[in-house]
């Protein structure tokens, strides 16, 4: 069976403590051998010198869109999407239409990603029959099904006893319960966060408190339960501080953060540009302060996307009315190496921890890593390439971002999953 | 027709001047008042206290805009806003459509880019949009051609009834600089109080915002001054104390519902304004409510028809001030008696 000798390249696996220049050799879909000057007749070569090469990086919070918006997203489309930012392996949130609520929706998806995803998919089950918050859904079928994880991302679960009831009920399944953090009463009806920013525009403001009190009512229930609670798309001071403390304590408590939440603050909203609405929103300096210090101390388990297509007829919609949510699976690496590496937040390794290391832990797959055996999912890049992002290009079927025509310092310059390469930049490689 | 025609009155105020030449408004659309400048603010206030006279006459008509097209484009229920800008396109000879749904178009299917897409294709020269969701204007002005004038978006900016205020108030004093003025009620949902924060402060008036704390949105006393010229109370004898200028803001029912305050009864006990309340204010204080005015809920009957009241001077100055707008807009660099010349 095929294989791809990656010569050259700075291999950097914090699991196995690896940072060198070194060859990795990757047969039959799987990790052979990493050491230097390595030889593999017949062999396809991939030259990796000044390139970083990294366990595949792991996005464990997307939309996909599939079922039901297919105009937006596929499984297909937002895996071309990922590997070109690099990502291996994605996890999409179950709030498609019909909802992954059930094994059957879990099963489609997982098939569909058989058939054209260039990445590993890996589906997130709902924790309420339709993310209604009102019964549990099968947990345990669709975990039996493939699913990782259960979120009724979104919104959060506005019921305490029925969040109490998710996580007892899925501590034999030993999967983390993902909560968008967000008191539904508290952020009415809000479009963007509550401040001098949403005041000046006349639009309604979603308070801090909302995400706050969230956070921290999940925290003291996975106290009680002794569930994983995994905090999705931490965004504010408070929540940052919540989870801090939790992990003191010693209960199981991870968070998530996206690029879009550490680079920019709600004054981006005072042009009324829908690419700058999602939930939770962007917040404020002092936020964005907090959600570093957070990256920089260990509070932070992992980078992800949040990547949510919309259809551009609706995000031209008023700002109040257009849908929440920005794609980002294309511009996650790039910023998390210009607004983290380069100012010298955080080094490469942690860059990695961050987006592929510990991401595999959280969902408790044998991936993250480059160990002998393992499957060969790699990504290669630039830490200190610029370039600047164009939406023209993009492979998602959506085009609301909003750095479009941001410039970038680091860049992917090639995926390989299972030992496969499933993109290369031109910049890199040219063939 | 002569130039003579558009003149003002001896006594009218001339344009603002700079080197001997005229100020221009220099601005395509007129957004908010954020984005004003203090010359520009002038002008405008200027232009309508010269276009003003127009109405008194027995032909209230000028050909200064004749052969452009004004769309009034009203996504939000409102008569005196709709029917102030009409007469004022109506009364420089320009063409005024009214385009009034209730529902938004989306109801349709078709967003507002497309609605105003397919407004563009018929060319019209401004377009005076009036909408529930905060940016609507400037999501029009991304995209039209035309002139957009913002006739209230939201609880963000209503630009032309700041500045028929500030007309008004130079009827009854003398400058706008240093005047203390109080503006009570409902702030948070308010883009009346928005804009007359922004033109208020950048005019140098010292303002004084009260409200119950429900309705007192955060960050408002960075609103429109730098410098802190602007104060939040929730206790409307500090707002009242010393006021040259009361500003009512209207109680929308509903607020009541959303638990912003528990009773009318109460509302009116704290945040109404009656005659023992207008005590604390100056002896010579105006009193101003945008409309339509709920009597007894914010205001005492006694108090919006006495004397100070200047509530329907407001109504009279929103047509001078609109008039002024849509000719500025559409490209009036001059004074619109010069513009006639040559």
């Amino acid at each position: 069976m095929a294989s791809l000798l990656v010569r050259n390249g700075r291999v950097l696996d914090p699991a196995q403590e690896l940072d060198g220049i070194s060859d990795v050799l990757l047969e039959d879909g799987r990790v052979s051998r990493i050491a230097r000057g390595l030889q593999a007749p017949g062999s396809t070569v991939l030259d990796a010198s000044g390139l970083i090469v990294a366990p595949g990086l792991i996005d464990i919070h997307v939309h996909l869109r599939e079922p039901g918006r297919e105009d937006e997203e596929t499984i297909q489309s937002g895996s071309e999407a990922a590997a070109v930012g690099g990502f291996t392996s994605i996890c999409c949130m179950p709030n498609t239409d019909p909802v992954n609520d059930n094994p059957a929706v879990t099963s489609f998806i997982l098939k569909e990603a058989e058939r054209g995803a260039l990445t590993r998919v890996f589906p997130i089950g709902a924790i309420s029959v339709g993310s209604a918050g009102e019964r549990l859904a099968e947990i345990g079928e669709m975990v039996n099904a493939g699913a990782i994880g259960i979120s009724d991302d979104g919104k959060g679960v506005m019921d305490g006893q029925l969040m109490r009831r998710a996580m007892e009920y899925s501590l034999p399944f030993k999967i983390p319960l993902i909560e968008h953090c967000e008191d539904l009463n508290l952020s009415a009806r809000g479009c963007m966060n509550e401040g001098y920013h949403s005041t000046v525009l006349g639009l309604k403001g979603m308070s801090r408190t909302a995400e706050d009190a969230m956070a921290a009512r999940d925290i003291m229930l996975a106290e009680l339960t002794g569930a994983h609670i995994h905090i999705a798309h931490l965004s504010t001071r408070g929540a940052a501080d919540l989870v801090r403390q939790g992990k003191k304590k010693g209960i199981h408590v991870t968070c998530e953060v996206c690029p879009h939440h550490f680079t920019l603050s709600d004054a981006a909203c005072r042009h009324y540009d829908t690419n700058t609405k999602m939930s939770p929103p962007l917040r404020t300096e002092d936020d964005i302060e907090a959600l570093r210090e957070a990256i920089v101390d260990g509070t932070v388990d992992c980078i992800v996307t949040d990547h949510a297509p919309h259809n551009p007829n609706e995000k031209m919609l008023e700002f109040d009315r257009a849908p929440f949510g920005i794609i980002g699976l294309e511009t996650a690496l790039g910023l998390v190496l210009t607004h983290l590496y380069h100012p010298g937040l955080i080094s490469l390794r942690r860059v990695v921890e961050l987006m592929s290391t510990q991401p595999a832990q959280l969902i408790n797959q044998p991936l993250g890593h480059l160990k002998a055996g393992t499957a060969a999912d790699l990504t290669l890049f630039d830490p200190d390439a610029e370039w600047v992002y164009d939406l023209g290009q993009t492979k998602s079927k959506s085009r609301n971002s909003p750095f479009h025509g941001t410039a970038l310092k680091g860049r992917v310059a090639a995926t390989i999953v299972a030992g496969k390469i499933v993109y290369q930049s031109p910049e890199y490689f040219k063939e | 027709m002569s130039p003579e025609a558009i003149a003002p009155e001896s006594g009218a105020s001339t344009p603002p001047t700079s080197r001997g030449g005229p100020v221009s408004f220099n601005a395509k659309h007129l957004l908010g008042i954020e984005p004003l400048s203090v010359d520009q603010i002038q002008l405008i206030l200027e232009t309508a206290k010269s276009l003003r006279e127009i109405s008194t006459r027995p032909i209230k008509k000028v050909p200064t805009l004749r052969g452009k097209t004004v769309i009034n484009l009203f996504f939000e229920a409102s008569t005196r806003t709709r029917t102030s800008f009409e007469i004022a396109a109506k009364r420089l000879s320009a063409d005024a459509i009214n385009i009034s749904t209730s529902s938004s178009s989306i109801v349709k299917g078709e967003t507002l880019v497309d609605t105003a897409r397919n407004l563009e294709a018929m060319a019209p020269d401004v377009i005076v949009i009036r909408h529930s969701s905060a940016g609507a204007p400037h999501q029009l002005a991304g995209t039209c051609s035309a002139c957009i004038v913002n006739a209230g978006d939201g609880a963000h900016e209503h630009p032309t009834q700041a500045l028929l205020d500030a007309l008004t108030i130079l009827d009854h004093k003398p400058t706008l600089k240093g005047l203390r003025v109080a503006i009570i009620g409902d702030i948070a949902h308010s883009r009346v109080a928005r804009s007359n924060c922004l033109l208020l402060g950048k005019m140098g008036a010292r303002v004084t915002v009260c409200g119950p704390p429900t309705l007192l949105p955060v960050g408002f006393d960075r609103i429109g001054s730098a410098d802190g010229s602007l104060a939040v109370t929730d206790r409307m004898d500090d707002a009242l104390e010393g006021a040259d200028v009361v500003m009512m803001l209207r109680i929308q029912m509903e607020r009541q519902r959303e638990a912003f305050f528990p009773s009318v009864r109460e509302y009116f006990r704290y945040y109404g304004l009656t005659a023992r309340r207008m005590r604390s204010a100056k002896p010579d204080a105006i009193i101003m409510h945008p409309g339509p005015i709920n009597r007894g809920v914010e205001i005492a009957s006694e108090v919006a028809d006495g004397p100070y009241s200047v509530i329907l001077g407001q109504v009279a100055s929103g047509v001078a001030i609109r008039m002024a707008v849509l000719y500025l807009v559409i490209g009036g660099r001059e004074h619109p008696s010069r513009a006639l010349e040559g």
